[in-house]
């Protein structure tokens, strides 16, 4: 048989049961927050860079953009190369490792009058659908191309789904060109 | 010497009781087995459960063991000096003295009391230096390779590799993107020169095109001055490749095969029904690779079926049932009004002046309730449309209907004889009515538009809009062989499994079900409630089938008659077997 474990009720005093001390502790908290926030000197204010009327951040006056963390992780966005190529070679790695199967591509290959036709591989199609996208960082990490990164916006607004879903060119307005990675489709390959 | 000679048949050596079955004793990583007299040693491994890896090797092909992946370490019992009799240990065996040097699995066969390790220091140092040799030249192109997930150079590199590459210098340059044939493309760079797409061409496709030039650092496989690779055979090369150097043009760079999901299922467009997987990603085929049959197809098919399977996904694939209106003109409509007014119409005809034509490409059970269709509408005017060619003395047969065995032994006729009188029958009018199931009759069948025209009832079921649907009075959306379930029987009488790759399109519906609901409605009958009871009754009306169920036919399927056909790649293969070109 189990112990069976008597609790004693707390004894109420009878200011405990009246009540009328908390909610004058409580009005007092309230008040003094309050004051400080009329004189602009709200606790924290300064942290959040706030106007100091209160600790909430006025979104989207106010936003904390440039103190992103380096690791933060936005949305998802196909990069080039200094030589505006393409990095992906729709290897696909991505689409099988994303967790809510928010990647679809359409492997393609490139024509031989292409100046990049020794790549051979390049999507045809390449979207991704912002209202599955959970922003794990999988995608980056798995590519073997470092052609997929997370970027730090995070604004993703459409009027419908289908807006939603980012295609290719999408995908490289955000990204953009990156320098200084890996060429692993140098002159001598 | 006269002590120990009773004392010898006492306790028999394990060397004499397997040579009384033809076997021999080999150890292979401390277990000692029974194995056939003659084995290789990379097939006694296999048997053994313990795996060697190699390249060049394929149990279909001739062994040069020119790749050196599968090397292990060989010992074999002492030598004996002049007079030395041979010492056995308690298990009754002798004991090996293992070699300091390793020997190539793949064109060594066992012996006696033959030991053989496939791990170990000097084996996996061997496989390391092997490896390290394979990719220092090797472009690391994973990524846009389409041989990725299936790569035996990825697989064993992973297993038996380095992980890094101690190469400084550039590597070797070769030509890439070659096109060497119409359905393949080559890319030199990848290749590690195993010899196994030179080896097919050169032994089952019997048409030599492709070498290797320049030996040396630079070998290159190429194909022959002013020949291509154009064999009917030639997609086979791409499935023996152990890397992406042979690739088809038609799934290149279409999926990474990680994706896909494998169907083993069994072709049909032609008699010998050869085994294959078909890869599917969504509702899509993506490519079909043969599956080894050693009976029907050995591990090799024909191009020509293996890309046959664009009609799928044809524009012109019906996906709704159509009703012919009174201006011709055809309307989509339900199945449940097209069933029973097509029931109604067909029982205002007699018996004699209805005919039903079934294809040969249809599966036994479909064929059964096309019979019940018949029988129920009394008529006996019931056939099949023979397609007749050339065998190419391998893998098609001259027969390019899939189950018209299987047709015979239901219908218990020769299947196409009736054609010419049905045929007749409608041009003068004996005929009114019409069921055509999966044929277009102003092909093969040689009937003329005029001939549907006289028609006064024409119902059909197609997968792909045809010249006779259009005639039709009512037009029902079928399978296609990717879709349904079912058994086949092949040529040599061979019953065979079809297995469902896809979905059925839109409004569309498996064949069975589309006959047995007109049977239900045209007989009053309940119908089958699945097609396991069609099978089932079908193998209690017909002799051959009898015992048979779904399970029993397998993945390889099972002889059910003797038809004396033979398919020929089957028996060239028997024959090189037997000469010991090959293990088979």
């Amino acid at each position: 048989m189990a112990e069976i474990k008597v609790i004693k009720r707390p004894q109420l005093s009878l200011g405990d049961k009246l009540y009328l001390p908390a909610i004058a502790k409580g009005l007092f908290l309230t008040f003094t927050h309050a004051i400080s926030s009329l004189r602009g000197t709200t606790r924290g204010a300064k942290k959040m860079r706030s106007s100091g009327l209160g600790v909430t951040m006025q979104y989207p006056e106010e936003k904390w953009d440039d103190s992103l963390p380096e690791y933060y992780r936005g949305v998802p966005a196909l990069v080039t190369n200094e030589e505006d190529r393409e990095k992906c070679v729709s290897c696909q790695l991505c689409e099988f490792i994303c967790p809510p199967k928010a990647i679809k591509i359409t492997p393609g290959e490139i024509p031989s009058d292409d100046p990049w036709a020794k790549v051979e591989k390049r999507p045809q199609a390449f979207d991704i659908d912002m209202t599955r996208c959970i922003y794990c960082g999988m995608c980056e990490e798995v590519c073997p191309e470092e052609a997929i990164f997370l970027r730090k916006d995070y604004v993703v607004t459409g009027s419908d789904r289908s807006e939603m879903v980012h295609d290719k060119d999408r995908l490289y307005e955000i990204g953009g060109k990156r320098v200084g990675l890996v060429n692993k489709w140098n002159d001598l390959k | 010497m006269s002590d120990q000679a009773p004392a010898n048949t006492e306790t028999a050596l394990p060397k004499d009781l397997a040579a009384e079955k033809g076997l021999v004793n080999v150890q292979i990583d401390g277990a000692w087995i029974q194995v056939p007299r003659g084995t290789r040693m990379i097939e006694a491994c296999k048997m053994a459960e313990k795996e060697v890896p190699h390249y060049c090797y394929h149990p279909k092909l001739t062994s040069p063991g020119n790749c050196r992946m599968c090397l292990v370490q060989m010992g074999m019992p002492p030598r004996l000096g002049p007079g030395q009799d041979p010492s056995y240990n308690e298990e009754g065996f002798q004991d090996i003295g293992w070699m300091p040097r390793p020997v190539i699995a793949c064109a060594n066969t066992v012996s006696e009391n033959m030991g053989i390790r496939t791990t170990g220091d000097l084996v996996e140092n061997c496989r390391k230096g092997v490896m390290e040799f394979l990719l220092i030249n090797h472009p690391l192109d994973c990524p846009i390779c389409d041989q990725a997930g299936e790569c035996r150079l990825q697989e064993f590199s992973v297993d038996h590799g380095n992980g890094i590459s101690r190469f400084r210098e550039s590597k070797v340059k070769k030509p890439k993107n070659v096109p060497v044939g119409d359905r393949v493309r080559l890319d030199d760079e990848r290749c590690i020169m195993c010899s196994r797409c030179i080896r097919f061409m050169d032994e089952v496709a019997e048409d030599p095109v492709l070498g290797f030039t320049q030996r040396g650092t630079h070998t290159t496989v190429t194909v022959h001055p002013g020949q291509k690779l154009n064999s009917n055979y030639s997609l086979n090369t791409v499935d023996i490749c152990p890397v992406g150097a042979l690739t088809s043009e038609d799934f290149r760079f279409q999926m990474r095969v990680w994706f896909l999901k494998e169907t083993n299922t069994i072709d049909t467009n032609c008699g010998t029904g050869c085994n294959t997987t078909v890869w599917t990603r969504g509702n899509k085929i993506f490519r079909i690779t043969p599956r080894q049959n050693d009976e029907v197809n050995s591990t090799w098919m024909p191009d020509s079926h293996r890309l046959s399977f664009d009609h799928v996904s044809a524009d012109d694939r019906l996906t709704e049932v159509l009703l012919r209106k009174e201006d011709g003109q055809h309307q989509v409509s339900t199945w449940e009004t097209a069933i029973t007014q097509s029931a109604e119409a067909l029982k205002a005809f007699s018996g004699e002046e209805i005919a039903v034509i079934g294809s040969a490409n249809q599966t036994n059970e479909e064929l059964y309730l096309l019979g019940r269709v018949a029988q129920s509408l009394n008529t006996s005017h019931i056939s099949t449309v023979g397609r007749i060619g050339e065998s190419d003395g391998k893998l098609i047969s001259a027969d390019r209907n899939a189950n018209t065995t299987g047709a015979q032994l239901i219908w218990q006729i020769t299947p196409d004889e009736q054609l010419t009188s049905i045929r007749e029958g409608v041009q003068q009018g004996r005929i009114k009515a019409l069921i055509c199931s999966q044929e277009d009759l102003l092909s093969e069948a040689g009937f003329t538009e005029e001939d549907l025209e006289k028609l006064e009832y024409l119902v059909v079921t197609a997968t792909n809009a045809n010249g006779t649907a259009r005639h039709a009075n009512l037009v029902l959306p079928a399978a296609t062989a990717f879709e349904k379930r079912g058994s086949l029987v092949n040529v040599a009488g061979r019953l065979q499994k079809l297995n469902p790759a896809l979905l059925v399109p839109g409004d569309a519906r498996d064949d069975w079900q589309i006959l047995n609901t007109l049977f239900a409605s045209i007989s009053g009958e309940d119908g089958f409630g699945s097609l396991t009871s069609v099978f089932k009754e079908l193998t209690s009306q017909t002799e051959s089938f009898s015992g048979q169920t779904y399970s029993s036919i397998g993945d390889q399927g099972v002889v059910i008659t003797q038809t004396g056909v033979h398919i020929p790649l089957i028996e060239q293969e028997a024959t090189r077997k037997s000469s010991g070109q090959i293990v088979g």
